[in-house]
């Protein structure tokens, strides 16, 4: 594991990183920015259930409640809400949560084996359906989620085995076959963001496209480019994901991932 | 009110093969382990499982028991990928009717409340519509307040059960079932869509002993929606049973390890007795 942050100031750990090695990273890694980056996208949500999946989706929801968006609710990963100081704040066992996704009051950050240039997701099985060359968990809650409140995803490996032209089985429904299937399937239907290890793409584009909406500092467009496996929308002028203010590096670093689960999700 | 205490063995020797069997709890967690380990001592295969899917539907599909899986996913939990269940997939040796958990969750309420379907907007767009080609949608009769629309949504079908296997904390003789821990999961649910239940707990105690110390709704299933009840300590190992006890992550990443046919052999050749004390001296092994 390269990025102790505190140890290596400004280093620049991405051989790739081409161009853009001069950018200061200030002694923020990688997970760091992934963090923001998945913090961000519960900014401006209110008084609504955040459920993040994985490490560094929860760190950013647990900092986004610390920080700017403190009405957010958060459970204890099984059937309680908890304050930000673990005392629970409500309960919520799966039959309630069901119907809070279908009430829509949440926004679920989800993992995605695949995910296509519209957004389809999938985490069912890689292959022919039928008889899967790998097997993996299933749909679960993706066709209920994004159906019915905003779904944003996390890649912690951002590569063209994971960002495919087509999903081989569409769990998270995505932009054009929400389209589709009509307004039943676009009514609620929402995809605020994709963060990955590189960067945070969007939708915001003419045909409901992926768009590289932010780079990672380190990471060059070009990096990310040879990354996707379908066209990527790079507006020209891609920003970088913002830094982290000092009191949100002491916050992950101190309080929220004492341990650098973070760094074990993602290196550099 | 009758006493429908029976052992594990006597429950399932009233399961027949080509039974739609539903099993309760979740992924790795309160699943009614005992009596599927009394199942695989039966030769009743042939099965359509129905499970928020967990080492049951591993170990199931393993011993080559579920002709069919109704499911939304198999994991177990800590270990993200059920072993068995990807084998069984990858080889192509399980029919299944993958659906969301939510359409999963409306299924059981349609069957439990008498309804050949219910409407659920879940499933919509997605790829679940394309590998169930069975699935209808329903148009509703009422246009929508705001857009004028008449939505369409999926006619989940109701899950009818034979039979439903589900494990708790406490019971009373007649099988009234108490959860304990802090998620109730759906056994009540299972036990409304089944024809027969049978609730496995980790103690029956006497009626008046269930209200003692927990509070009236924490007595999840009701004695009408159950034909037998067992005495199960330790039922649901591996998977957790809080607060009674937590998931035995250890065994859990043995039987994920290790091939099949051993673990069969060593833990599951004899009787529930047998399986305790073989998991002991494993545990003994490992310190």
């Amino acid at each position: 594991m390269s990025a102790v942050p505190s140890t290596s100031p400004g280093a620049a750990p991405d051989a790739s990183s081409g161009a853009t090695a001069s950018v200061s990273r200030n002694g923020v890694s990688r997970a760091e920015y992934c963090v923001i980056a998945c913090a961000e996208a519960w900014r401006g949500d209110g008084e609504i259930l955040a459920s993040p999946m994985g490490p560094i989706p929860s760190i950013g929801a647990r900092l986004a409640r610390r920080t700017f968006s403190p009405e957010l609710l958060l459970t204890d990963g099984e059937a309680l809400l908890v304050g930000p100081d673990g005392a629970p704040e409500g309960w919520l066992p799966y039959r309630q949560h069901l119907a809070l996704v279908a009430g829509g009051r949440r926004h679920v950050m989800m993992g995605a084996s695949q995910i296509d240039r519209f957004g389809n997701q999938n985490i069912s099985c890689v292959g022919d359906w039928e008889r899967p060359t790998r097997q993996l968990l299933g749909v679960r809650g993706g066709p209920v989620n994004t159906l019915n409140n905003p779904v944003s995803y996390w890649v912690p490996r951002h590569s063209a085995r994971v960002f495919v032209a087509k999903v081989d089985m569409i769990g998270g429904v995505g932009y054009d076959s929400a389209a589709a299937a009509g307004p039943t399937a676009t009514r609620f239907h929402r995809i605020p963001r994709v963060v990955s290890n590189l960067g945070v793409f969007d939708f915001a584009t003419a045909d409901r496209s992926m768009r590289l909406a932010s780079l990672h500092p380190g990471v060059t467009v070009e990096e990310v480019v040879a990354a996707t496996g379908f066209e990527l929308s790079v507006p020209d002028g891609v920003p970088y994901t913002r830094e982290p203010s000092p009191a949100e590096l002491r916050t992950i670093r101190e309080d929220l991932d004492p341990e650098g689960l973070r760094d074990r999700e993602v290196k550099g | 009110m009758g006493d429908k205490t029976m052992t594990a063995d006597e429950a399932v020797s009233r399961l027949e093969s080509g039974m739609t069997l539903g099993i309760g709890g979740w992924g790795s967690r309160r699943k009614p382990m005992a009596l599927v380990r009394a199942l695989l001592r039966t030769p009743v295969t042939d099965l359509t499982v129905v499970s928020y899917g967990g080492p049951d539907v591993g170990m199931l599909a393993a011993a080559g028991r579920i002709r069919k899986l109704v499911a939304p996913f198999a994991t177990l939990d800590s270990i993200p990928l059920e072993p068995h269940y990807r084998a069984a997939r990858e080889s192509g040796s399980l029919e299944l009717m993958e659906i969301d958990e939510a359409m999963f969750m409306w299924g059981l309420r349609a069957a439990a409340n008498r309804l050949p379907f219910l409407p659920v907007r879940a499933g919509i767009g997605s790829d679940v519509m394309r590998v169930n080609p069975g699935l209808r949608t329903v148009t509703s009769p009422y246009e929508d307040e705001s857009t004028g629309v008449h939505e369409t949504f999926v006619a989940m079908p109701a899950l009818r059960l034979d039979a439903a296997l589900v494990h708790v904390n406490r019971a009373d003789r007649a099988g009234n079932g108490q959860y304990l821990g802090p998620d109730p999961y759906f056994d009540d649910l299972f036990c409304e869509a089944a024809r027969t239940a049978y609730v496995s707990c980790e103690r029956i105690v006497d009626t008046a002993e269930l209200t003692k110390v927990a509070p009236p709704q924490t007595l999840l299933i009701k004695r009408l929606n159950v034909s037998g009840v067992v005495e199960a300590p330790g039922g649901a190992h591996f998977t957790s049973c809080a607060p009674d006890h937590d998931r035995d992550e250890a065994f859990q990443r043995l039987y994920a390890s290790m091939p099949w046919s051993e673990f069969a052999e060593r833990f599951l050749a004899g009787d529930e007795q047998a399986y305790r004390t073989a998991v002991e001296a494993w545990h003994e092994e490992q310190t």
